[in-house]
């Protein structure tokens, strides 16, 4: 038994630490999160050629061939950094999707593209109506001639505005709540008949509502099995809410660190806040908040190395604890920093809505509990 | 990062399984309940004479020499197969003090009688008036030649009407300050002028006691660690003592038994088991569960590669403390009515109930573990003050 990164983790850790704190200061990313595109292109040629785009990726396709924990403390470490350059929209699910479902010549064209930082990726999943629910999917792909038609609308497309290439999940057959008969497919995101609407996010994301109106596919844009795309989608999904929990670990641990920083230097009533009892035990509340939740990672983490399928309850139980602990940490980092945690122009609060992004990703505390009660309740 | 068990592992889990399905008999399991003390020391004799009872001893002194993946398969199918934690007092508190700080002689008169359970010890930290300030405590020890004359008393003595040893810590000098002049001292307790008077606590059972010392007199030679320094080795002590609270594996337990009773407890017509909101609430526990275990195996493969647990064992008395309370309270719950039920001698056939009487013992007696071991007040102060800082 051993919770110790390996050298090679740690190199990676603080490659990213560095660039965090060297290139990407605080008004460096307001300026980033401001710009036309809301990233910047030269950073993310920086994190191809710091090989930080390929960790997930096998060493066959120029990956780095790394396991969970090497893309956890990837995203805890970009977390801490609350970097928006779309590491998950184009490595964690876009790439994630191609690396499990992709034939070997989509996988050989595909991922060296992704590592080398030539295409941003999205999944585009969402739909108004579906909220958690992968399986409620309107949208429909049908035959014609060789090739399928893509008709339907994606909500909420996480680096939608960016995104050079879309995975969607379409429907090739069954009714709209079916859990067979969901296909993946890749599309050009200029292809004719796509249509992008797009708009920001709290938390400095650009996403979109993207259209498909009669939008040609070739049989080859096929990804996976025709109608068996939601077991792909679910283990891509377990993979993407541990790196979502990861980087909410690391945006906790700032968050707890600047909030205790404040209140042993903040006086008032001639003292530090920080002196005073009611706040020093909830510091530690919010401090054994974030250790709880590293734990839950840290299981979660052990237990899909071994298996991916040992992980299932965890995963659901983590999604929860990240949710609630995080709700938990910032609204005391808020409160602790009193008018000033109020303010657009301090960090806290945009850390805050990072958060709120992560819990809502994927399925929120509610869904989870409903998901964990039904997998460990069953009668 | 990995926490996989190795083939040796799995031997080990299998032998540690089957040695408990053998050696813990129903009959031992109702012995351990009716007779307190001779059930405990028939089962902590056997565990003595397998070279088990003691996981967290150095094996040169008769530990098992186990690593801390070994220690955790121990504690999980101990909690498994339903058998209560050894007695502490001895063998996991006072022992790890003499191990660190008594002399020779201390070790090898008292390290292998407690192994054998020859001695039942009991723990002499709080006073009527030295709750959570452990430190104001007034217990005075006076030097008389070779000896100490001890005038004082101590409170919520558990099982000191069972016990032959107490560890206490008693006042040897009032001039500096209060953690100064502080004495961790053993005394035999059949020594004349020890007076053990029993409190009736909330379960309405006896385990708890004052016990009243006047003019006792005790050998100079019974001192732990130096004379006047008995804080350093009274907070070492407390370090032990709260890893074992958190009681992660039991807690486990409870979480089973939760889901077997509630799942025969029909409301209705409905299973208590399917109610929406009391899933919800088991989910919150477990969920707040699956990561306090991984909490511990951090600790304990933090303490593997260091020696003594370091205030993050307080982390773990309140997580622990406060899930197990959680877990108590729904069994009470579960037991409606048959909650208030009062120790009689039915037969739960009679009776109309099966667990009522376990839920109501350990709910109200469950009361105490967010107060012993140093309240969970207090261990918030200790986390403020030495991990995060705070002045």
């Amino acid at each position: 038994m051993n919770f110790d990164f390996s050298e090679e983790q740690q190199m990676v850790r603080d490659s990213i630490a560095r660039f965090v704190q060297d290139d990407y200061d605080w008004d460096t990313r307001k300026a980033i999160v401001g710009s036309e595109r809301g990233m910047s292109r030269d950073n993310w040629q920086l994190f191809a050629e710091l090989g930080w785009l390929s960790i997930p990726f096998a060493e066959v396709h120029g990956g780095f061939g790394g396991n969970i924990v090497d893309l956890s403390v990837v995203m805890e470490e970009l977390g801490k950094g609350l970097v928006v350059e779309p590491y998950f929209p184009t490595v964690v699910l876009f790439g994630g999707l191609i690396k499990r479902a992709g034939s070997e010549a989509q996988q050989a064209e595909w991922l060296p593209r992704i590592i080398g930082g030539e295409v941003l990726g999205a999944f585009a999943y969402v739909e108004r109506q579906s909220r958690f629910a992968l399986n409620d999917c309107q949208t429909t792909a049908t035959r014609s001639g060789d090739g399928l038609v893509l008709n339907g609308e994606k909500v909420v497309v996480f680096n939608g505005e960016q995104a050079d290439n879309l995975v969607v999940m379409a429907r090739t057959s069954g009714g709209q709540s079916d859990h067979e008969g969901l296909s993946l497919f890749i599309v050009d995101a200029s292809a004719a008949g796509v249509e992008k609407m797009s708009y920001p996010m709290m938390d400095g994301q650009r996403v979109a509502n993207i259209t498909l109106k009669d939008v040609a596919v070739s049989a080859e844009c096929l990804l996976g099995e025709e109608g068996g795309a939601l077991a792909v989608v679910d283990a891509m999904t377990d993979e993407a809410i541990i790196a979502l929990a990861a980087e909410a670990v690391g945006i906790m641990s700032v968050l707890n660190a600047k909030t205790l920083e404040y209140t042993k230097t903040r006086e008032q009533f001639g003292v530090a806040i920080g002196s005073y009892q009611a706040l020093q035990h909830r510091l530690v509340d919010t401090m054994m908040a974030y250790e709880q939740s590293k734990s839950l990672l840290f299981r979660a983490l052990c237990e899909y190395k071994q298996d991916p399928a040992m992980a299932a309850e965890t995963i659901h139980a983590l999604k929860v604890l990240i949710d609630r602990n995080g709700k938990h940490v910032f609204g005391e980092a808020i409160q602790m920093h009193g008018g000033m945690g109020m303010t657009d122009e301090l960090d806290i609060g945009h850390y805050a809505k990072r958060l709120m992004m992560i819990n809502t990703t994927f399925g929120d505390a509610t869904y989870h509990r409903n998901r964990y009660i039904e997998t460990a309740y069953a009668a | 990062m990995d926490t996989a068990y190795s083939p040796e592992d799995l031997a080990f889990r299998d032998e540690v399984r089957g040695f408990f399905e053998e050696a813990y008999t129903p009959e031992l399991r109702a012995r351990m309940r009716s007779n307190h003390k001779e059930g405990f020391e028939e089962w902590q004799r056997k565990l003595y004479e397998k070279g088990w009872v003691a996981p967290n001893w150095p094996a040169e002194f008769g530990g098992t020499g186990w690593t801390a993946t070994q220690k955790y398969i121990y504690e999980t199918e101990r909690s498994l197969a339903g058998i209560p934690n050894v007695i502490p007092f001895g063998l996991v508190m006072v022992a790890n003090v003499i191990m660190a700080y008594g002399t020779d002689e201390q070790k090898e008169y008292f390290l292998p009688r407690i192994l054998k359970s020859e001695d039942w010890w009991c723990q002499g930290y709080s006073e009527p008036g030295s709750g959570s300030d452990l430190a104001s405590l007034k217990t005075k020890a006076e030097r008389d030649g070779d000896d100490f004359i001890i005038n004082g008393a101590k409170i919520w003595t558990t099982y000191a009407q069972y016990a032959d040893w107490i560890f206490c810590l008693v006042r040897t000098d009032n001039s500096g300050k209060k953690q100064e002049g502080i004495t961790f001292i053993l005394i035999d307790m059949k020594t004349e002028g020890i007076k053990v008077n029993p409190i009736i606590s909330i379960d309405n059972h006896h385990s708890l006691n004052e016990v009243e010392f006047n003019n006792v007199r005790v050998p100079a030679k019974n001192v732990v660690g130096e004379i006047g320094k008995g804080w350093t080795v009274a907070k070492a002590l407390l370090a032990h003592e709260r890893t074992g609270i958190a009681g992660v594996a039991d807690v486990k337990r409870a979480v089973r038994v939760i889901k077997e009773v509630a799942a025969k407890e029909e409301n209705g017509g409905q299973r208590l088991m399917d109610d929406p909101g009391f899933q919800q609430r088991l989910a919150d526990i477990e969920v707040e569960l699956m990561a306090l275990e991984f909490t511990e195996l951090r600790t304990l493969a933090t303490q593997a590669a260091g020696g003594f647990p370091g205030p993050e064992s307080s982390l773990l008395k309140i997580k622990g403390t406060e899930l197990q309370q959680a877990t108590q309270e729904m069994l009470m719950e579960i037991a409606a009515y048959y909650q208030g039920v009062l120790p009689v001698d039915l037969d739960p056939d009679a009776l109309g109930h099966e667990f009522a009487t376990d839920a109501r013992l350990s709910y109200m007696y469950g009361r105490a573990a967010t107060i012993y071991g140093g309240s969970n007040e207090v261990q918030k102060n200790i986390i403020a003050k030495y991990v995060l800082g705070l002045e």
